[in-house]
């Protein structure tokens, strides 16, 4: 933490003396505000806080070589913990002919289905900033790209693991129990340090596109374990040791997308399988207007027992997605997990527009409902939040 | 004698053939001609500036460059990178374009590094919320229409064929489209478009052409005026270049992610 903060600010000094470099980014005013009381004592009710995002890149030798930043901060007054900085992005990028090197720290995406993310395990997720698995922490790597016919394999040497940030006991969204990530766990002896290693091949078949993946490493997936600190129970996190065979598939029909995620999981304390497997339809010109209409619906399932699974352990996903394609890109998604078995609830709507040349006004409104008690999201049962975003793009 | 009659009188007999010609043959030579004029140019980039203007005169600006690869035997691949506005910085969509099959295309959102395959049988709908439907902008093969000449008709500074273009592509937004080709080297110079009712739609006019490698020609403008909604689109082209070593692994989904 300390030493990405200090990097993140020396980078942003060190920056505009570069002119040759390309700057862009955005600071981003954030409110969210809880409506119901909180469910444990001293969380906090509304929030106000700033991001900042700043990038630069440069590339040399007709873009065959390439150096990229991004730098994550946010300043949350309110909550010591939100407040954080994260370097999302330092890399050098080669290129020669089929063969393409990385190194440096990077985000890398995997995956195809848009309700969770079970293929994608290169980053640790930063739970701080949201609970869909879609904001990163930055992983150092040496990742390197073979282009094949119609494909590609990559393989990946990940020298340091990237501790997930977790929300305070003073925050919202958080575990039942306080979680210690100072007193972390490992199964490797090596802790932090161990070197994880993968590698994934992609396949083009025309209309359909397929990826195999396979990682040997610290799971980037915490399991919690309850240890008494003077004589009060915390969660610690513990990293095991994992070895993950993954497979996507993406196949177009028409208007329909099939989306399909599986992976296979081997740990010490057993195996297990889950996959996400769905559909996109999307109707055109919807009524004769310009707006384009996406339904979305996707089925996940995880073998592990309920109290072990993800929160997506036996749910449908319903969504909508509208594109308004306007001059402004208004763009709208809400969605529903609805848990097959005990009948719990999770709606989420997001909705983007871009105001004047370079602000964009972002909202998403969260809702859990007839949570049940034993459900993954139960912590968050009280958590329902409104957010509602400016942000200044450069 | 008597073969020297019959060749006098096979080559009276040759404008009469060619005036037999069908408006739909006649409309196809024009056509298959223009794509041979515009064959064997390898690979062109430029940047395009789209400035949307609204029956007010309100205005918002999109900066985008472009790169195409000429393919062989089928339509061409296009890459386009966005630069303004500025919350699109950076969101790359790479197209594999098919004659009457639907094309294929990936999209790549630098927000979450993703690359995503897009659905793109519908070519219909707006641009980046322009004027411009996909479809305009898309790489013009010949099969994706049938042909018919219309007249021939001065068209500003040009003498032009006019023809009737009828899309053969099911998910066209358009029934029909009238096109004004110069004589001389098949610029494309206007064309009115006409919605799934047969009702004027759209007009496109270019301009600034100029020509590069001594052969093929390129508009600096080109503004297309919608006739129903009032609002118009316009396009400025600026540094064309012809043959810049582009190749297939420029145009991968695999390598999108690296465009710049």
């Amino acid at each position: 933490m300390r030493w990405s903060v200090f990097l993140a600010w020396g980078l942003l000094l060190i920056a505009p003396v570069a002119s040759a470099l390309e700057w862009s980014g955005n600071v981003a005013l954030e409110a969210r505000i809880y409506p119901q009381s909180a469910q444990f004592t001293g969380q906090q009710d509304d929030s106000l806080s700033l991001s900042l995002q700043p990038k630069l890149a440069h590339s040399w030798n007709q873009g065959t070589d390439q150096f990229a930043a991004e730098l994550f901060l946010r300043a949350d007054p309110e909550n010591d913990n939100r407040q954080h900085a994260d370097i999302r992005e330092l890399k050098w990028l080669h290129v020669a002919g089929n063969d393409e090197w990385r190194v440096g720290i990077d985000s890398v995406f995997w995956g195809v289905t848009e309700s969770q993310h079970l293929v994608d395990v290169i980053n640790s997720i930063d739970r701080v900033e949201g609970i869909d698995g879609e904001d990163k922490l930055g992983q150092p790597m040496l990742h390197y790209t073979r282009l094949l016919d119609s494909g590609a394999i990559q393989a990946f040497v990940l020298p340091g693991f990237r501790q997930s940030e977790f929300n305070s006991e003073e925050g919202r969204l958080r575990l039942p129990l306080p979680v210690d990530a100072d007193r972390a766990q490992f199964e490797s002896s090596d802790e932090e340090q161990h070197v994880d290693l993968a590698l994934r091949y992609t396949h083009f078949l025309g209309d359909t596109e397929l990826g195999f993946s396979l990682f040997k490493g610290t799971s980037r997936e915490p399991e919690y374990r309850t240890i008494l600190v003077d004589s009060a129970p915390v969660l610690v996190p513990y990293y095991a040791q994992m070895t993950q065979f993954g497979l996507d598939l993406n196949s177009i029909v028409g208007d329909w997308i099939w989306k399909w995620e599986l992976i296979h999981r081997d740990q010490s304390a057993g195996s297990f399988s889950a996959t996400t497997a769905g559909f996109e339809y999307t109707f055109y010109a919807v009524n004769d207007s310009a707006i384009d209409m996406g339904s979305l619906l996707e089925y996940s399932y995880d073998s592990r027992p309920a109290d072990q699974a993800g929160p997506f352990n036996n749910d449908l996903f319903g969504g909508l997605r509208f594109a308004f394609n306007d001059v402004q890109s208004t763009e709208v998604l809400a969605g529903a997990f609805v848990d097959v078995k005990n009948g719990s609830k999770s709606l989420r709507v997001e909705a983007s527009r871009r105001v004047g040349d370079s602000w964009k006004l972002t909202g998403e409104l969260q809702v859990f409902t007839a949570i049940d008690g034993e459900d993954a999201l139960q912590a968050f049962e009280r958590d329902d939040f409104l957010l509602v975003e400016m942000a200044r793009y450069f | 004698m008597l073969r020297k009659i019959l060749l006098a009188a096979l080559l009276a007999g040759l404008p009469v053939l060619t005036m037999a010609q069908t408006p739909e043959e006649k409309g196809l030579q024009i056509a298959q001609d223009a794509d041979a004029y515009d064959q064997g140019f390898v690979d062109f980039t430029a940047d395009m500036r789209m400035t949307l203007r609204n029956k007010k005169g309100d205005e918002s600006v999109r900066q985008i460059r472009i790169r195409t690869l000429e393919v062989d035997g089928d339509g061409d691949k296009s890459l386009s990178i966005f630069d303004e506005p500025a919350d699109v910085k950076g969101t790359a969509m790479l197209t594999w374009s098919h004659g009457l099959e639907p094309d294929d295309q990936w999209l790549y959102l630098p927000a979450i590094k993703r690359v995503k395959r897009i659905s793109s049988r519908n070519k219909s709908g707006p641009f980046m919320g322009s004027e411009f439907a996909f479809e305009d902008l898309g790489s013009q093969e010949l099969e994706k229409y049938s042909y018919k000449y219309l007249r021939d008709e001065p068209c500003g500074e040009y003498q032009c064929y006019v023809i009737e273009r009828v899309p053969a592509y099911e998910f066209s937004g358009y029934t029909r489209q009238h096109v004004w080709l110069d004589k001389e080297a098949y610029r494309m110079i206007k064309v009115d478009f006409f919605d799934r009712k047969g009702e004027p739609l759209k007009t496109l006019n270019a301009s600034g052409y100029r020509q590069f490698l001594d052969r093929y020609w390129r508009p600096a403008r080109m503004e297309m005026v919608n006739h129903q909604n009032g609002k118009s689109t316009l396009l400025e082209w600026t540094d064309y270049r012809f043959q810049t070593g582009l190749g297939e692994n420029d145009f991968r989904s695999q390598t999108l992610k690296r465009a710049r």
